[in-house]
């Protein structure tokens, strides 16, 4: 992957974004178990395959969401969080 | 010479003889599964022949032996870590390494360099002392050098790193670091555990792991079903794959890391230099190529691709160590898998599933522990306890948030 598309600046080289990690919804702290909580602090997916995971435009602050094939390295949209997407 | 060479080659059958069998066929029932054909799962088979007895064990690999991180990494072996426990664990996997050779019977060009770990600021050698100390007090031959003493080892190295980096302010330095021939490793072990009745399947992939009660009664494979209540997983990146078939969450993700070769040279760089904030490591391997690896590429990928960025940057820092290599072509790179943990230790052990045994996380620090991961897993599998090496590396850890925090790893920032 030598370019990335951001959703507000469009394509750019690969070196202006950091890579955040895989997207995961936070669990109800009030109600989840220590188990739950340690699982969701610790564990990872880490499998190949498609993923939904955070990406951040360096020059313009950006972060959003890139649905990417992690073995490969295709990625298939690029998009803006929306919170009710995730409610 | 080259007549015996030719004859050798025409001969039809060779005096040194295959290094192991190829069985035509999966057994029914074995012993002990090792999924995983790399260094680790040919050691684990290894001592547990040796050490325990045990000699009805099949090693599956989907590709070929050693074809995984064994024969990707860059083949450094140290023991200069940062905590206890690791540092022990690579202190006793060094020990190993030392008399390996003789032990297999076979030559693993394991050869004493040293290793320098290079620190650019004053921070930098702070921790480096704090390494040292750690060492020191666990018995391991390390210390805080000057520029002086750098510069008399290694005199062909540039201490104001071009004017493009930060000057190198001393460095850790490691007598006892290593580099060995990692084919040779995987080869050596393979053959030990050969004969000593072990089969050695390539080629075979594993597709699922069939449990009764969350305890393991089987493997299936491309090949057909397995019987056996003892599985371990020795896969490094591929791991997370593995887990999966037995519904077992790890905090393992994998990100490729990237090494490349020059072409051979006269020997001329007798020691292993690393410098973390120059995301290089080098050293010249038994052949004469410098043999140079960078830092984790920056984002997941389950790939093995390589990238002509990586290769520009690590092309740059290393003619900023040493002004003399800019017309040195480079022969080849590559990347390997790492499937890195959160605290840079590994993953190793028993696990909630009976007869599931992990060893994995080897992130960017595997070949190393070879020896001594493919010795405790073998303790681990025959007393179905963690081997009390590897006690503080379980699982279980990131349920009980009881992490390590080793800052002496390899190829990642701290």
């Amino acid at each position: 992957m030598k370019i990335l598309t951001c959703p507000i600046n469009g394509p750019r080289p690969i070196q202006e974004f950091h890579f955040g990690g895989a997207f995961r919804e936070l669990p109800d702290q009030s109600t989840i178990s220590d188990d739950q909580w340690a699982d969701h602090v610790f564990n990872r997916e880490g499998q190949p395959g498609l993923q939904v995971e955070w990406w951040y435009h360096v020059p313009s602050g950006t972060w959003f969401l890139a649905e990417r094939d992690t073995s490969s390295d295709t990625v298939h949209r690029t998009f803006l969080y929306q919170q009710e997407d995730h409610a | 010479m080259p007549y015996r060479l030719l004859k050798y080659g025409l001969r039809s059958r060779h005096p040194e003889g295959r290094m192991f069998r190829s069985p035509a066929s999966l057994g029914d029932e074995y012993d002990v599964v090792i999924i995983g054909g790399g260094g680790h799962g040919l050691a684990a088979a290894y001592y547990l022949a040796k050490d325990h007895g045990i000699h009805n064990v099949a090693i599956l690999e989907k590709g070929y032996l050693g074809g995984g991180g064994t024969g990707r990494n860059t083949a450094i072996i140290r023991s200069n870590y940062l905590t206890e426990e690791g540092a022990r664990f690579y202190q006793a996997s060094v020990e190993l390494f030392q008399g390996l050779s003789s032990e297999l019977d076979f030559n693993l060009f394991y050869t004493e360099r040293g290793h320098f770990t290079l620190a650019h600021s004053p921070a930098s050698l702070r921790t480096q002392r704090w390494r040292a100390e750690v060492n020191k007090t666990l018995g391991i031959d390390s210390h805080v050098v000057d520029p002086a003493f750098i510069k008399q080892k290694v005199p062909e190295i540039d201490l104001s790193c071009g004017g493009h980096q930060a000057p190198i302010h001393g460095a850790l330095y490691h007598p006892p670091g290593s580099i060995a021939r990692h084919d040779a490793v995987a080869w050596a072990y393979a053959r030990g555990a050969d004969r000593q009745g072990v089969e050695i399947h390539q080629q075979t992939a594993v597709t699922g792991i069939e449990l009764r009660d969350d305890s393991v009664i089987g493997v299936h494979t491309e090949r057909g079903y397995i019987k056996t209540r003892k599985v371990l997983s020795a896969v490094a990146g591929w791991t997370p794959s593995i887990t999966s078939m037995v519904g077992l969450r790890t905090p393992l993700v994998v990100h490729p890391l990237q090494a490349m070769v020059t072409e051979p040279l006269k020997p001329w760089l007798n020691s292993i230099i690393v410098s973390a904030s120059m995301h290089v490591y080098v050293s010249q391997s038994t052949r004469g190529e410098l043999v140079a690896g960078a830092s984790l590429d920056p984002y997941e990928l389950t790939s093995m691709r390589s990238t002509l960025g990586f290769a520009e940057s690590l092309a740059g820092h290393l003619v900023d160590l040493f002004p003399c290599l800019p017309d040195i072509k480079v022969l080849r790179q590559w990347a390997g898998l790492c499937d890195m943990s959160h605290d840079f230790s590994p993953i190793m052990g028993t696990t909630p599933i009976e007869g599931f045994y992990l060893d994995s996380g080897w992130g960017t620090w595997g070949f190393k522990a070879t020896p001594i991961s493919g010795k405790t897993m073998a303790s681990t599998i025959v007393a179905d306890r963690p081997d009390p090496l590897i006690e503080k590396f379980g699982l279980s850890r990131f349920r009980d948030f009881q992490l390590v925090g080793e800052k002496g790893a390899a190829s990642v920032g701290h």
